[in-house]
């Protein structure tokens, strides 16, 4: 059993709900016991590092002070938070006065599909796939976050990523090539520039329909929301017009044939379910 | 205590305020512009990305710290990543958007800088975001009350709206980090 320190972030309390679900079922399934994070505060988001250099490092640093007090990893779903807490780390060395709360700089934040595409979980994954996801043609979608900034993220391969694809791979599934894998979808200027947010997502949508794709997968909770949310209007190709969009944890379930993926699922705004069932995987 | 920045000398120019405070050599640029030809959001934006830092270059510092363009950067750092003089202007627009906060400037863009301070207030009040009450708050500000309200309903059904915010214990640590360093937030 490997023990971690769980930060969920508020929208795996909320619109993410399914993230959350799906992510906790993942992690009993592979022998992960999370721990929640004791009292954690919001990481500030885009509004505190568009704000205010100080708070945007002052309020993660908070959870990363009571996360450096286990001796444990701390996984991170959410890529939004993640990335907040990566810069915070870089903040508090740059500036050891934006710390309100004692920092050590012991924390070890781990974004959680990074976490499940280490190659010792990957073997871990391989024993426990029960039902593979055959014939189901994925286009990752990795967002901005998941790989920029790459002095941050670690991730070498930051305009075309493949870990996701490889983690797909894992599954059964078969992922496709495409070019949108990591533009943005417009995150937190769906609630001012919805407009903006749509173009963006629709443009993306789009493009994973044209690469053959029977679904998108994401790490984000901002792209997932803009993506599966923002659909009514996209051009129709070979026939659809809509694309269901799955978070990496869902799929991830589903081939280890965990019993409450369904539950997952029906929170989306556009059914997978259909599209699953057609391809005898639910 | 109460933190106040990086200190820019009396009398400087807008490009010696904007290297001053976001750190970055904004000087190296060669007007490649392959950060505007990258950007996601250009077509959203009044001026391009290597534009703003000729502006920058030309002091005209009103002219970019009212323009629509710093608040509808989304952030993805893009522009940063393919900078052939490894400019990180996502960090540009940071240090832009907090010195337009405190500048007196008219926000180019009303809702942006509103829809944050609705966001960290939030924060300030219950130490974490509670998706419905942000919304609410936000539409008081916006009085767009009907906007996305079907999609609203959609997701309340699909048990994705939490209707009351979770109990939390750390209120009195994150008022104190307000209250030190929520500077730009207040504004």
């Amino acid at each position: 059993m490997r023990e971690v320190t769980y930060y969920p972030g508020c929208s795996l309390h909320g619109t993410a709900r399914e993230y959350d679900e799906s992510f906790r079922g993942v992690s009993g399934l592979l022998g992960v016991g999370l721990h929640e994070l004791e009292d954690w505060t919001c990481c500030g988001s885009t509004s505190a590092h568009c704000t205010d250099e100080a708070l945007s490092v002052a309020l993660p640093a908070r959870n990363l002070s009571l996360a450096e007090k286990h001796e444990r990893e701390m996984v991170v779903p959410c890529v939004a938070c993640y990335s907040r807490f990566r810069a915070a780390e870089a903040g508090a060395k740059a500036h050891p006065e934006y710390l309100l709360f004692p920092y050590e700089g012991k924390a070890r934040v781990r974004y959680a599909l990074d976490f499940f595409c280490d190659a010792s979980m990957f073997a871990e994954l391989g024993a426990k796939v029960a039902r593979p996801l055959s014939g189901l043609k994925v286009a990752c979608y990795y967002g901005c976050l998941a790989v920029r900034p790459p002095e941050l993220t670690g991730v070498e391969r930051y305009e075309n990523p493949e870990h996701m694809d490889q983690l797909m791979g894992a599954l059964g599934a078969e992922a496709v090539s495409w070019s949108y894998k990591t533009d943005c979808c417009g995150a937190s200027l769906v609630m001012t520039r919805t407009d903006i947010v749509v173009k963006l997502s629709q443009m993306i949508l789009s493009m994973a329909l044209e690469a053959g794709a029977d679904c998108i997968v994401t790490g984000c909770t901002m792209c997932h929301a803009n993506l599966d949310t923002r659909q009514a209007g996209l051009p129709v190709r070979d026939g659809r017009s809509s694309i269901p969009v799955f978070y990496f944890t869902e799929l991830m379930g589903l081939a280890m044939g965990h019993r409450e993926a369904r539950k997952w699922l029906s929170r989306h705004v556009v059914d997978p379910i259909k599209l699953l069932e057609n391809k005898g995987l639910l | 205590m109460q933190l106040n920045g990086p200190l820019v000398a009396p009398g400087s120019s807008f490009l010696e305020e904007v290297v001053a405070v976001s750190g970055v050599d904004i000087r190296a640029c060669y007007q490649c512009q392959k950060c505007s030809a990258g950007c996601p959001v250009v077509s959203a934006m009044d001026i391009l990305p290597s534009h703003i830092i000729r502006q920058i270059q030309y002091g005209r510092r009103e002219k970019v710290l009212g323009s629509g363009s710093i608040w509808i950067c989304a952030s993805c750092h893009t522009c940063s990543v393919r900078c052939p003089n490894d400019i990180d202007f996502a960090k540009v627009m940071d240090c832009l958007r907090h010195i337009a906060l405190g500048s007196g400037v008219v926000a180019g863009e009303k809702e942006i800088p509103v829809f944050h301070k609705v966001f960290l207030d939030s924060i300030r009040g219950t130490g974490r975001i509670h998706e419905l009450s942000l919304i609410l708050r936000f539409k008081l500000k916006t009085r767009d009350f009907f906007k996305d309200a079907g999609l609203g309903w959609q997701m309340f059904r699909r048990g994705k709206i939490k209707l009351l915010p979770s109990g939390f214990a750390g209120s009195k640590e994150v008022k104190e980090i307000f209250r030190v360093c929520g500077k730009g937030a207040t504004r």
